[in-house]
């Protein structure tokens, strides 16, 4: 039986003195499950994702990753966001071998690296050459980003997450930036990796075909503060002919009637 | 192929440059405007002597105030850039003091500092603290918190963050407000060593030549002010397409 991956035991956190974007919330992720987490402008996704990636702390409750508090960026969690985040002075196998090369420098210490044996720079460089050749980005190893197009940089930067070889994948609206077809390519990359590499996987998106393609589950946030998980199931997953099968429009529609008169939130 | 012609420009630069000093020698035809001719010979006798002596003088004034000026701005620049609040307390006093010219301030150095080698420095460093700090603090500020934010993602502490983000990210803003102010720094240079000091290039030219009218000894100086001048601002560019390859990929 799967474990759980992400447990959140009544949170709260609040920006300054603002109202709590999180009160006494709790949420569980199991093992390799996908989801998708969807909510209007100001919802709290981001920071929802954010306090995952042990960015943000809460200001009470606690959040497991594997069993472990999370109280800094956990190594095996990888994190991908809308601004892909490359260094532009680095070419893309430098930006690609960045996390391993972050590695190098603390040591395997249990805290920027996983305990255990240091990398040998051998398999670095080829878990490096292995990574742009699965996304395809093997030939603009020595570019940098300003001369890539954005979905090629957002390639660059889930080769430099997945040659960290993570557990978890935190994604926060990695492809809204991204002209649709570039965007449906990445979708289905993501689809694929994910079962290649046993992934966890949480999605932050605002687009409800998006998150109803990537997420098994959906989560959905409304306006501060957040109490309770609004959860739904969803079968249709993964799946491309989604829109022709019985109950979709369905389903669509009744997340979208959760998300309420967000103007935000379109497909 | 970009190194032969820049080369080349240089080179061609330097002719012309050349060119226009014999016609200006040639109209002028008085002692103060000697061909160059008269005074390259000049140039290269006194070069390994006293010259060579004065020119190192200066050279090491330079560099010690480039050296200063860094080692303070572009710390103080990084955090500003990087720390909102404090750079809105800071930024009206930098916005006043930026544009002063500092060079007015030397009789002030030279009271509080003393007569000494530092004071010169000082002055130096002091001109180019400003121009560093404002351009790294830019640069700084322009780091968006995506990009700290992924980086620290991938396990990065503060040790890992200064190596590859913000070291990597200012390199480039020294490298292009020394670039743009060497010139400014020399000028200065120039002012500050006409007096209470026997050796630099300033006093050279002003006291040990002009003074006594040896006008080809002081063109010898003149050139070997400008060479510092155009040697560093060379280095400096160098430096700035090593670092900044990513900026001049087309």
């Amino acid at each position: 039986m799967a474990g759980s991956m992400i447990e959140l035991k009544e949170i709260t956190f609040a920006y300054g003195r603002h109202q709590p974007v999180f009160d006494r919330y709790s949420w569980e992720v199991t093992e390799r499950e996908s989801w998708a987490v969807i909510g209007p402008s100001g919802c709290g996704k981001t920071t929802l994702l954010y306090l995952l990636a042990g960015l943000r702390q809460p200001q009470s409750g606690s959040i497991q990753i594997a069993g472990q508090v999370v109280e800094r960026p956990r190594p095996q969690s990888g994190l991908i966001l809308q601004d892909h985040g490359l260094l532009p002075w680095a070419t893309v196998a430098e930006n690609a071998r960045l996390g391993l090369t972050i590695r190098t420098l603390y040591g395997p210490d249990g805290r920027h690296a996983p305990a255990g044996d240091a990398l040998d720079p051998g398999i670095a460089q080829q878990r490096i050459d292995h990574w742009l050749n699965r996304l395809g980005i093997a030939d603009l190893r020595d570019k940098y980003p300003g001369q890539l197009s954005g979905g090629q940089r957002q390639r660059t930067a889930i080769a430099r997450t997945l040659a960290l070889e993570p557990d978890l994948l935190l994604m926060d609206e990695p492809f809204s930036a991204l002209d649709a077809p570039t965007r449906e390519d990445l979708q289905r990359l993501i689809v694929e990796l994910r079962r290649e590499a046993n992934l966890t996987s949480v999605i932050v998106t605002h687009n409800i075909d998006e998150a109803l393609y990537l997420g098994r589950k959906l989560l959905v946030l409304g306006h501060p503060p957040n109490r309770t998980p609004i959860v739904f199931e969803n079968p249709f997953a993964t799946q491309a002919d989604r829109y022709q099968q019985p109950g979709y429009q369905t389903l669509f529609d009744r997340v979208r009637a959760e998300l309420g008169n967000h103007h935000e939130a379109a497909v | 192929m970009k190194q032969p012609s820049k080369l080349a420009n240089i080179l061609i630069g330097l002719l012309m440059f050349g060119a226009l000093w014999q016609i200006l020698a040639w109209l002028i035809h008085r002692p103060i405007m000697p061909a160059p001719g008269e005074v390259i010979p000049v140039f290269f006798r006194l070069l390994p002597g006293e010259l060579g002596r004065h020119l190192l003088a200066s050279t090491g004034r330079v560099l010690a105030a480039i050296a200063l000026a860094t080692i303070t701005a572009a710390p103080i620049g990084l955090g500003l850039g990087q720390m909102r609040k404090l750079d809105r307390i800071f930024d009206p006093l930098i916005a006043i003091s930026y544009p002063i010219p500092k060079i007015v301030l030397l009789p002030v150095i030279y009271v509080l500092l003393g007569i000494s080698n530092f004071s010169k420095i000082f002055l130096i460093a002091f001109i180019l603290f400003f121009q560093i700090l404002i351009v790294v603090r830019d640069e700084a500020a322009n780091l968006r918190p995506e990009l700290i934010l992924s980086v620290r993602s991938l396990g990065a502490g503060r040790r890992a963050l200064f190596r590859y983000v913000y070291l990597p990210a200012s390199l480039p803003a020294v490298l292009t407000s020394l670039r743009v102010s060497v010139g400014l720094s020399i000028a200065v240079l120039f002012i500050a060593e006409q007096s209470l000091t026997r050796y630099g290039l300033g006093y050279y030219i002003v006291v040990k030549t002009y003074q006594v009218l040896l006008y080809k000894e002081m063109y010898a100086g003149i050139l070997a002010m400008s060479l510092l001048g155009l040697v560093l601002y060379f280095i400096l560019d160098f430096l700035d397409r090593q670092v900044n390859r990513h900026l001049y990929v087309e």
